[in-house]
């Protein structure tokens, strides 16, 4: 059997709309489940208890579950929520913010706890606010401790993207294992798939690497 | 100007500060030593109400820092506060540390701001360090910043905690002196320090904290002449025997 590239190269148009998929996902649930992940985060270390316990439920409820389970839920519980269906991709959406959420709330709550105690009474001593010592003190020595963490946990994100075949979306896995199964060419589409893949989590794990080293000095 | 009347605190079972009071009046330097844990960092981290009190009263410039209704933020913007590990914000730089709470507490102009900021770093003698960030600044010229940062809020009132503690030794002077003018300009301040040189020098008084108890509060000369309580002439001797 001989490596058929011609296969690949005529399925690269709906390959690449996969991988767009792919990207548009991650993209957004990064920045939405970045967002409420550091509210999350700061609720968690606001010390008012209500707070706190809705963030540890939470952070426990949607990491005890597996997110296939989340997306497939939120397919059918998202329309039965607001009465009128939204179509897969908003409930993948949402599923993998709110999920992310969890994920980035506990990365955050890490970077705020390596904020010292010296450094939120120096904020408070000059008379800032309790919302803007997190703001202009705490949460950017947060970010820059937890940089690292935060593209790493971004990368996992990336591939766990290839689960939203379960509600009929093409990401880039997806489409790669359609065109792999139609044109009988499983070999030369996975391979291809595993270097795309590769080639982009490498790019970003040296980018995780590139700034630790960075951070270092 | 800051009143503290018979406070007490807790950390659970253990009583930090026991019935502790003093009156420090507008333009008085007033110097707080004792033997380490004897709670004196407690103390002025209560005038600001960094640390809470579990009953007694302190006001500051007439405001209740011990009433539950008294804005935090707002009184502490009048009081400046310097600390043993200087506490410079390390994602800013030395400018901008000056400039942050001045335009987000006071509402200044970022001109205005900019130009306070310059000018507190040339009094503090690092007009050509602000644009560095503090980690390229020795010990004590971030200590040098820290006050400059302090004193761009206008303070009505300065404290320090342990402001040389950290500092090597060929720094030590260098903070002193800043602080030694900034005494004789006038400036309010409670110092817990074991600078005692800095203590004769501009201190009207000193109180000796023993087992979060103030043992003696003495003018001056009479603190290092002759100390009324037995703890304070064996620390004193301790300290200043070497």
């Amino acid at each position: 059997m001989r490596f058929d590239y011609q296969v690949i190269i005529d399925a690269l148009p709906f390959l690449l709309d996969g991988l767009l998929l792919s990207f548009y996902l991650t993209a957004i649930a990064m920045v939405g489940g970045l967002a409420l992940g550091t509210l999350l985060a700061l609720m968690r270390t606001s010390g008012k208890l209500p707070l706190v316990w809705f963030a540890k439920l939470y952070v426990n409820f949607f990491r005890s579950l597996p997110l296939i389970l989340v997306i497939f839920w939120f397919y059918f519980l998202v329309p039965l929520a607001i009465g009128r269906p939204v179509g897969s991709l908003y409930s993948a959406l949402i599923a993998f913010t709110l999920f992310e959420a969890a994920y980035y709330s506990e990365i955050m709550r890490a970077g705020l706890n390596s904020v010292s105690r010296g450094q939120i009474n120096a904020g408070l001593a000059l008379g800032l606010t309790w919302r803007q010592n997190m703001q202009y003190v705490a949460l950017p020595q947060a970010i820059r401790a937890m940089l690292p963490v935060l593209v790493t946990q971004a990368i996992i994100l990336f591939q766990d993207t290839s689960l939203v075949y379960v509600v009929a979306l093409r990401d880039f896995m997806t489409a790669s294992s359609i065109v792999a199964v139609r044109e009988g060419r499983l070999i030369e589409l996975y391979l291809f798939a595993a270097v795309v893949y590769f080639i982009i989590c490498f790019a970003g794990s040296m980018f995780v690497r590139s700034l630790q080293r960075r951070m270092v000095r | 100007m800051i009143e503290i009347d018979s406070i007490n605190k807790w950390y659970g079972d253990f009583q930090v500060l026991k019935n502790c009071s003093l009156r420090v009046e507008k333009g008085e330097v007033v110097v707080v030593c004792g033997p380490s844990g004897s709670g004196k960092s407690t103390l002025i981290k209560c005038v600001n109400g960094l640390e809470p009190v579990d009953s007694g009263r302190i006001t500051v410039n007439g405001m209740v820092v011990t009433d539950p209704s008294t804005r935090l933020p707002k009184v502490r913007a009048q009081i400046g506060m310097v600390f043993q590990h200087f506490e410079l914000f390390p994602h800013k730089t030395a400018l901008e540390n000056l400039m942050l709470t001045q335009i987000k507490v006071l509402r200044r102009s970022r001109h205005e701001a900019e130009r306070k900021a310059h000018q507190l770093l040339e009094r503090v003698g690092l007009a050509d360090q602000a644009d560095k960030y503090p980690n390229a600044l020795s010990g004590g010229q971030q200590q040098r910043v820290a006050i400059a940062r302090a004193l761009a809020m206008d303070p009505v009132a300065m404290l320090f905690d342990e402001p040389t503690s950290a500092l090597d030794p060929e720094m030590i002077s260098e903070v002193l002196d800043v602080m030694v003018e900034l005494a004789r300009e006038g400036m309010t301040m409670i110092v817990v320090t074991h600078e005692m040189g800095f203590a004769r020098k501009v201190a009207q008084r000193v109180v000796f904290m023993d087992g979060g108890m103030i043992q003696e509060i003495a003018p001056t000369p009479v603190f290092f002449e002759s100390p009324s309580s037995e703890r304070a002439k064996l620390f004193l001797s301790k300290i200043l025997s070497h």
